[in-house]
């Protein structure tokens, strides 16, 4: 932190604060170290990446192998966008409400089910009174809301239930879900389908997919074409890897080739896992070897996307603390890396699993700011996790939910839909 | 982000401080703060309601002390109450007569079942133990590859076949007997709380193995639904404990809490790091600071000492307090805090440092840091100790030396220069009197922690030689927390006496930090 003495661009009180807080751990540590030694041996320094576990389970591959199939051309169409004019489609939850409603609708009924009623007591009520409100509140603030997205919502209420532009429970509810919907709505949840994808995607139906690191295609691809890459980013244990295996298999059945990057190096068996997807999703893919640089991982897999016609990159990153600055620092450079020409960063999705309290705010902030964040995607809302949560990230940080999971099966990853999701948050 | 209960306070407790009592407006609005702050911390909202309702109950009508301040007080009944949740001890592991004793651990997906699998197995071979893995997650592709791979890294032995969950339980438990392994630890696939069929079948592994211990891992970054999977898995497995995860991270951990006073299941063991080391028996004391964001200096502590060099750390502790601190020392010293991790994670775990100060560190990273040192490695031995020393033409010599702006080699020195006259104030009037003074602020610290630097400080030094910094006496001006912890804990003498110990007030034993195996 003394180091800010040379960073001279930052401020002056920083520079007194940092000034202080150096003697501080000095003075503290070395004191401490000095006289509570207990014999510990001296380790060496921390390295940077970690091991805590990134462990989605995921699904059994023979039971819904051939479910699954089906499934997922089922919702080809929407699940990935094989055309132009699908992948300008603005509002991906509506497609989803309409092809496919028994998914999502089913598996957050499941969950539903434990809470059912939950503002029974408000919409049995003839009026409006202060147990009405403590409902409320204790309902938004049990799916994970937060408080201050919570106040807000309910202050508002509050004021149009004064001038009676709200009368009656029923309408309360029906407007505080109104009013949730809308705030979910206010970003662009589509997804980025670069026009190259689909493109791509049409040029190499015939040449089938080949599965494995043998791309014996011999097509004659445009060098000049941009790799799109999406990065999925997120703390330990969210689920990336299971997400990155879902899109590259809905990406995959919907006949756009994708090329997997194994950017997780560190976590034992990462690349492992990420191969199994890769196998099950018929699409290629990159791996390095383990604590070796996630960077180059995903400048390799630009470079052979470019190289053999596929349209997507999709790279896996190990899970990080966003208040690890080494790490988050690692991830800036990947997303550099990713970025250079030919390949083009065209998302950054941030995973996020369900359960995650008010420190996902805290993450949120954080990866969006040391990458550009272009959207969220919520994991594991299949358990009795509300992932409220992303409330107060949208009302913070404008960033949408993108995608959510459902469930353990190939197929449980669907486009958001706000309606479904206000609707389980009750 | 989230505001401490103590930032959270600064407000009210400027208005209380004179008061001689405290009026029932001001308990509503002092417990508003608490219940925001718990929230914030995601404690569940039928704990954060049981609980304050507790902390009004010890508020009205309380007498207040003629050293202590209201805010001071009732921060003091807070932590008491947390403390009294989270239960006093931690827990004693008893060994299974026969052995192996088997241990199973079960969660949900993510939440860090496989490397706390690895991590325990660790901390039992540390304790003189002989573990043997068995990976029974199926499940998750790659799952036991990844156990096998720290396995390695720990030094356990892994043990799995590919047929089915219970199998491979089964099959690890005379594994055990066969090897004369006396802890087996039984890692499972994540599974969420409300499917029947995985319930189902963790409760037959549980049934072939017969655990002396079920613990439950939970990821410290878990909301309100911390309560409803605890109470679906103890309703399964009836749970001995839990395991938290990533404590690392700045969550709060508020589920911690909750876990306890609603399932009555004690934290058991806390994952604080990447390393396999980074795991320990959890202490419920700093937890409670944790959650009212008060900082965890005794974990800093003992991190220091994992890493630190003694010899090099006394050194720098003497030279600070005598006042003859030089570049050469702010080297070696930086070199040694550099060892400990990122700084913004040690300072996150001080009390007392602003919320803007733990902000500008986070922006550092380590090639800033290379920088300064590559400044100061320029330098001649004399300028080192002498950077008076340094001029013009010096500091461009250095500036090439090291590949940076003389700019940057001025900054440093400024910036070292103010360094030193606040530490020659630390060791005259006390590093509370330097610290309240630059930080301009109110109450800051936690008494215990006062008391921790306090003792350290004073050691550090050879000896009793900061007597300022020991009686701070919540004397205005100062850092001013004072003895907020009972006398004797924090003010007055300032030697170890604490570790949170005598705080926890009459309600202590309630936790029951011991659980005794089930019979098999």
């Amino acid at each position: 932190m003394i180091v800010s003495s040379a960073a001279v661009s930052a401020s002056s009180d920083v520079l007194v604060g940092l000034a202080i807080a150096i003697p501080v751990l000095i003075v503290g540590v070395g004191a401490a170290v000095g006289l509570r030694l207990r014999g510990r041996g001296v380790k060496g320094p921390v390295p940077p990446g970690e091991v805590v576990s990134d462990a989605p389970t995921d699904v059994e591959l023979e039971r819904s192998a051939e479910a699954t199939r089906t499934a997922t051309l089922d919702v080809e169409t929407t699940a990935t966008p094989a055309s132009v004019e699908e992948a300008e489609r603005a509002e991906p939850g509506e497609e989803a409400e309409t092809l496919e409603p028994a998914t999502y609708r089913g598996r957050l009924g499941k969950a539903r089910g434990l809470l059912a009623g939950y503002l029974g007591s408000v919409r049995s009520k003839a009026k409006i009174d202060s147990t009405t409100w403590d409902d409320l509140e204790e309902a938004l603030i049990r799916a994970d809301v937060g408080v201050g997205a919570t106040d807000a919502l309910l202050n508002d209420l509050r004021g149009r239930v004064k001038s009676n532009e709200i009368a009656g429970p029923e309408a309360l509810v029906e407007a505080l879900k109104s009013d949730l919907v809308s705030m979910l709505s206010t970003a662009d949840a589509a997804l980025a389908m670069p026009a190259s994808m689909a493109a791509a995607a049409d040029d190499h139906d015939t040449d089938g997919h080949d599965a494995g690191d043998h791309d014996a295609d011999g097509h004659d691809a445009d060098d000049a074409r941009p790799v799109a890459v999406w990065l999925f980013v997120g703390v330990n244990g969210v689920g990336k890897t299971t997400t990155v295996g879902k899109v590259a298999n809905r990406m995959s059945a919907a006949g756009t080739k994708v090329l997997l990057a194994a950017g997780d190096t560190f976590r034992a068996a990462a690349g492992e896992q990420l191969s199994l997807w890769a196998s099950r999703a018929d699409a290629d893919i990159v791996r390095g070897s383990e604590g070796g640089d996630p960077s180059s991982v995903v400048f390799d897999a630009v470079q052979r996307a470019a190289t053999k016609g596929h349209a997507v990159v999709l790279a896996d990153t190990a899970g990080r603390l966003h208040n690890k600055v080494n790490l988050i620092e690692e991830l800036k450079k990947i997303r550099r890396v990713a970025d250079r020409p030919p390949g083009r960063v065209v998302e950054v999705l941030l995973v996020l699993d369900a359960t995650t309290g008010q420190n996902g705010l805290a993450q949120a902030k954080v990866f969006l700011d040391a990458v550009d964040v272009s959207g969220v995607v919520l994991t594991k809302l299949d358990g009795t996790a509300k992932g409220g949560i992303v409330v107060a990230i949208q009302r913070e940080l404008g960033l949408p939910v993108k995608l959510v999971g459902l469930g353990e099966g190939v197929e449980d990853l669907v486009d958001f839909d706000p309606d479904a999701f206000v609707d389980a948050l009750f | 982000m989230f505001e401490s209960l103590t930032d959270r306070f600064e407000g009210i407790l400027t208005r209380l401080r004179n008061r001689g009592r405290l009026t029932e407006a001001d308990i509503d609005e002092v417990l508003r703060e608490i219940r925001t702050a718990l929230l914030e911390a995601d404690v569940e909202i039928g704990v954060v309601r049981s609980f304050t309702q507790a902390v009004r109950e010890r508020c009205v009508g309380l007498e207040l002390s003629q050293n202590l301040s209201p805010g001071q007080q009732v921060i003091k009944i807070v932590n008491d109450e947390l403390v009294a949740i989270l239960g006093g001890e931690t827990l004693k592991i008893s060994y299974a007569g026969r052995p192996p004793t088997v241990i199973l651990l079960a969660g949900l997906q993510g939440s860090g079942k496989t490397t706390a699998s690895a991590k325990l197995a660790r901390w039992f071979k540390q304790q003189g133990r002989n573990p043997l893995l068995v990976g029974a997650d199926l499940q998750r592709p790659a799952a036991v590859e990844q156990l096998r791979v720290l396995g390695q890294q720990a030094g356990i032995t892994v043990f799995s076949e590919p047929s089915d969950p219970v199998a491979v339980a089964t099959a690890g438990l005379e594994e055990a007997k066969r090897l004369g392994r006396d802890v087996l630890i039984v890692d499972t696939a994540g599974r969420l709380g409300i499917d029947e069929a995985l319930m189902g079948e963790i409760r037959h592994i549980a049934g072939a193995v017969n655990p002396h211990y079920t613990f439950l891992v939970i990821d410290a970054m878990t909301g309100q639904d911390a309560v409803a999977t605890a109470a679906a898995f103890d309703e399964a497995l009836s749970l001995d404990g839990v395991i938290l995860t990533k404590l690392d991270g700045d969550a709060r951990g508020g589920a911690a809490l909750s876990v306890k006073e609603v399932v009555g299941k004690p934290i058991a063991f806390a994952s604080t790091g990447e390393k396999l080391d980074d795991f320990d028996q959890f202490h419920p004391d700093r937890m409670a600071d944790r959650i009212l964001g008060m900082g965890d200096v005794l974990s800093l502590i003992e991190q220091a000492e994992r890493t630190m060099d003694r010899d090099v750390a006394t050194k720098g502790a003497a030279a600070i307090i005598e006042g003859r601190f030089t570049l050469e020392d702010f080297l070696e010293q930086l070199q040694q805090v550099k060892k400990m991790g990122s700084m913004s994670g040690m300072l996150s775990l001080l009390p007392g440092v602003p919320k803007d100060v733990k902000q500008a560190s986070s922006a550092i990273d380590d090639r800033q840091i290379g920088q300064v040192e590559a400044i100061i490695r320029s330098m001649t031995p004399g300028e080192r100790v002498n950077p008076a020393i340094i001029d013009g033409a010096r500091r461009v010599r250095i500036a090439n030396g090291s590949g940076t702006a003389t700019s940057d080699v001025n900054a440093l020195l400024k910036q070292f220069k103010e360094m030193q006259k606040m530490m020659k104030g630390m060791g005259k009037g006390g590093m509370s009197g330097a610290l309240g003074g630059m930080f301009g602020r109110g109450p800051k610290m936690s008494p215990q922690a006062m008391a921790e630097m306090a003792e350290l400080s004073e050691m550090g030094a050879g000896g009793g030689e900061l007597p300022a910094f020991a009686g701070t006496g919540g004397g205005p001006g100062a850092l001013g927390a004072g003895p907020m912890a009972s006398p004797g804990a924090g003010g007055g003498g300032g030697r170890r006496s604490s570790k949170g110990k005598g705080k926890g007030g009459g309600r202590k034993g309630k936790g029951g930090g011991r659980v005794t195996p089930k019979a098999r």
